[in-house]
């Protein structure tokens, strides 16, 4: 704004300029005022409170996790009763040689490698529906995606626990009266998920981020095929392509850049799962169950408390992420989101 | 010309009549499925709420029925009396939850209003680095910053305390807000600031009096963004606020009745309800408006 003020001024019609008053005459307001438009520091001052708040809160947090994750910081050197020393790459090495950790990343990868395919399709045949659907229907539809996107994580994950629970559950009930040749001949009735091992655990796990993350793809998969000119399906359909060709030929490469978005986005959001996964293994339960965010969680703050190895692992699991959000990043940057 | 009648034909031949019962099929089959769809996405929370009403004999009986055959408030009066938690009505964590999340909002939506108008108004030195530097810090993992972030407001004094998740969701809730208010802010027209230059308004008075009315609808996008972010907000209250049971959010009192064990599920899903329900009347009121803000911001990028 005070850009734009400035080049009024100079460019102002027919020289209407008034001659500055000598500074001593101006108030303090206008003199501060014309110290900013000459030095240009607006966009600074403006900047400055959410940047401050960014760094304090954000960026120094990391660097020093980067510090700790070479230190031995545990409760004696948090009250003071012992000194925090460098121990170099201790951390990463006891980390790296540690089966829990490595059942964690297992835990970790294969959740990511299943839910994200399921999510993105799951979400982008419901979006390709809601595009199909007539007004009311597609209004109603996407409500009840929109509430289940809408609850919160923690009731939905408390929730999920209470469906799927041996006392009582839903689904027990469900599977137990169902005829054998459908769903096995296990004994549902007070199938315990939770505590019986990390596959059955996380089959609810994916159950429910299913049910929270489907929403948003599809609502963003509609809003991407309703910038889709419908001339092109108009051609297609007069050359005699197929529905299936369609999608493969016009659908999905006008639609590539928001798939890409989605994908990266989801394989982020499914890595960094911590507070359903906390509630459905009911932390701190089985080691069997973490993944990593609960297995660092349970270095850093369970007992004894090691800072240092809880850095560590930040910065392992940090170092994941930051591999994904480059290509999300660049992918951001190519679809011209800084201008 | 004699071509003409012959399509006309064609219309009212049993062909056409084939084809438009297949095209009726279809669109029944195509709202068979979009009504499953949404039926078994609502059971859940129906489920929730349903539970919510049951006396105790009800949920735990062996053949569970879909509604409450005697609606008890029973599980609801425990809650908001305080006996089924054994620490405290869940009016006063909906109290620290509300006061918690307001004042992120307040704080979030003025701190990236100016930011955003000087990413979107200005160029300047840095600039697409700040961008960058947004995308990058908004994709960090909570997770990653909670050690941190423990140890450094435990050396303030702000755990336990409801101050300290104020500073953090608002600080968190930025990167995104910006992201989100710049395009907003990129949209008033520069002409009508101008217009106001002319006629001798101060630059302040051009940002209260023509921007933030205009993008007004941008700052509620962002608020309800924030918003929920913080009313959400798990790992960090979770860690600062420990065993002070009185500063507790809502989640993290939920967590608290759920993890004590026992079956107390009639309770604890009057608890969801009570959490949920709020927010999900607020996104159905809000909704036109949410879903194109946050489309918008995805579809950009």
């Amino acid at each position: 704004m005070a850009d734009t003020v400035q080049r009024r001024r100079t460019l102002g019609p027919a020289g209407s300029r008034p001659a500055r008053p000598p500074a001593a005459a101006r108030p303090p307001q206008v003199r501060v005022a014309d110290f900013i438009r000459r030095h240009k520091i607006a966009p600074y001052l403006l900047l400055a409170p959410a940047l401050a708040g960014i760094a304090l809160v954000l960026l120094w947090p990391l660097v020093q996790v980067v510090l700790y994750s070479f230190q031995n910081y545990g409760l004696p050197q948090l009250t003071g009763a012992a000194p925090v020393q460098w121990v170099g790459f201790a951390n990463f090495t006891s980390t790296f040689a540690d089966p829990e950790f490595v059942v964690a990343l297992r835990n970790t990868v294969l959740f990511a490698v299943v839910i994200v395919p399921l999510t993105l399709v799951a979400g982008t045949l419901i979006g390709l529906l809601l595009n199909k659907l007539g007004r009311k229907m597609a209004a109603f539809v996407s409500a009840a995606a929109l509430l289940a996107w809408a609850t919160p994580p923690t009731a939905g994950a408390v929730l999920f626990y209470w469906l799927f629970n041996p006392d009582g559950g839903l689904v027990d009930w469900t599977l137990s009266k169902m005829p054998h040749w459908l769903v096995g001949s296990t004994n549902w009735a007070q199938y315990n998920w939770t505590t019986n091992g990390a596959l059955q655990a996380y089959t609810v796990l994916l159950l429910l981020v299913l049910w929270t993350s489907f929403p948003f793809i599809a609502v963003t998969v509609l809003a991407g095929l309703k910038t889709i000119p419908a001339e092109l399906y108009e051609a297609a359909c007069i050359d005699g392509a197929t529905r299936w060709r369609m999608f493969w030929r016009v659908t999905f490469p006008l639609m590539k850049p928001i798939f890409l978005v989605l994908l990266l986005l989801s394989v982020i959001w499914d890595f960094n799962i911590f507070n359903q996964a906390y509630l459905i293994t009911g932390y701190p339960g089985n080691q069997n169950e973490y993944n990593l965010s609960l297995y660092m969680y349970d270095k850093a703050f369970g007992f004894p408390p090691s800072y240092g190895l809880g850095g560590a692992l930040a910065l392992i699991f940090a170092a994941i992420v930051l591999i994904v959000t480059v290509g999300y990043v660049r992918s951001s940057v190519r679809q011209g989101a800084l201008t | 010309m004699t071509a003409a009648p012959v399509p006309q034909a064609r219309l009212t031949a049993p062909g056409a009549a084939r084809y438009r019962a297949a095209r009726r099929a279809r669109t029944v089959s195509l709202n068979g499925i979009a009504l499953i769809i949404a039926l078994v996405t609502l059971f859940p929370i129906f489920w929730m709420i349903s539970t919510a009403f049951k006396p105790s004999q009800e949920i735990y009986s062996l053949t569970p029925s879909l509604l409450p055959t005697h609606p008890t408030l029973h599980n609801f009066s425990q809650v908001i009396g305080g006996q089924a938690s054994g620490i405290g009505s869940i009016w006063l964590f909906f109290r620290n939850s509300l006061s918690v999340t307001l004042a992120t909002v307040l704080i979030a939506s003025l701190l990236s209003l100016l930011a955003s108008v000087a990413v979107a108004r200005f160029r300047f030195r840095f600039r697409s680095s700040f961008l960058i530097m947004l995308l990058i810090v908004q994709m960090i993992p909570g997770q990653a910053l909670i050690i941190a972030l423990f140890l450094d407001f435990n050396k303030l004094g702000l755990l336990q305390n409801l101050g300290g998740l104020v500073i953090v969701y608002a600080a968190q809730a930025l990167p995104v807000s910006i992201w989100m208010l710049r395009n907003f802010v990129a949209t008033v027209p520069k002409e009508l600031e101008e217009a106001a230059a002319i006629d001798g308004a101060s630059a302040p008075k051009i940002f209260w009096r023509i921007l933030f009315p205009l993008v007004m609808p941008g700052l509620v996008a962002t608020s309800i963004f924030s918003f929920i972010t913080a009313y959400n907000e798990f790992i960090v209250a979770l860690t600062f606020l420990g065993q002070a049971h009185s500063t507790y959010t809502l989640p993290i009192y939920v967590t608290y009745f759920f993890g004590r064990g026992g079956a107390h599920w009639g309770p604890i899903m009057a608890a969801s309800t009570l959490y949920t329900i709020p927010v999900l009347v607020f996104f159905m009121i809000v909704r036109r408006r949410l879903v194109g803000g946050l489309v918008a911001g995805a579809v950009k990028g």
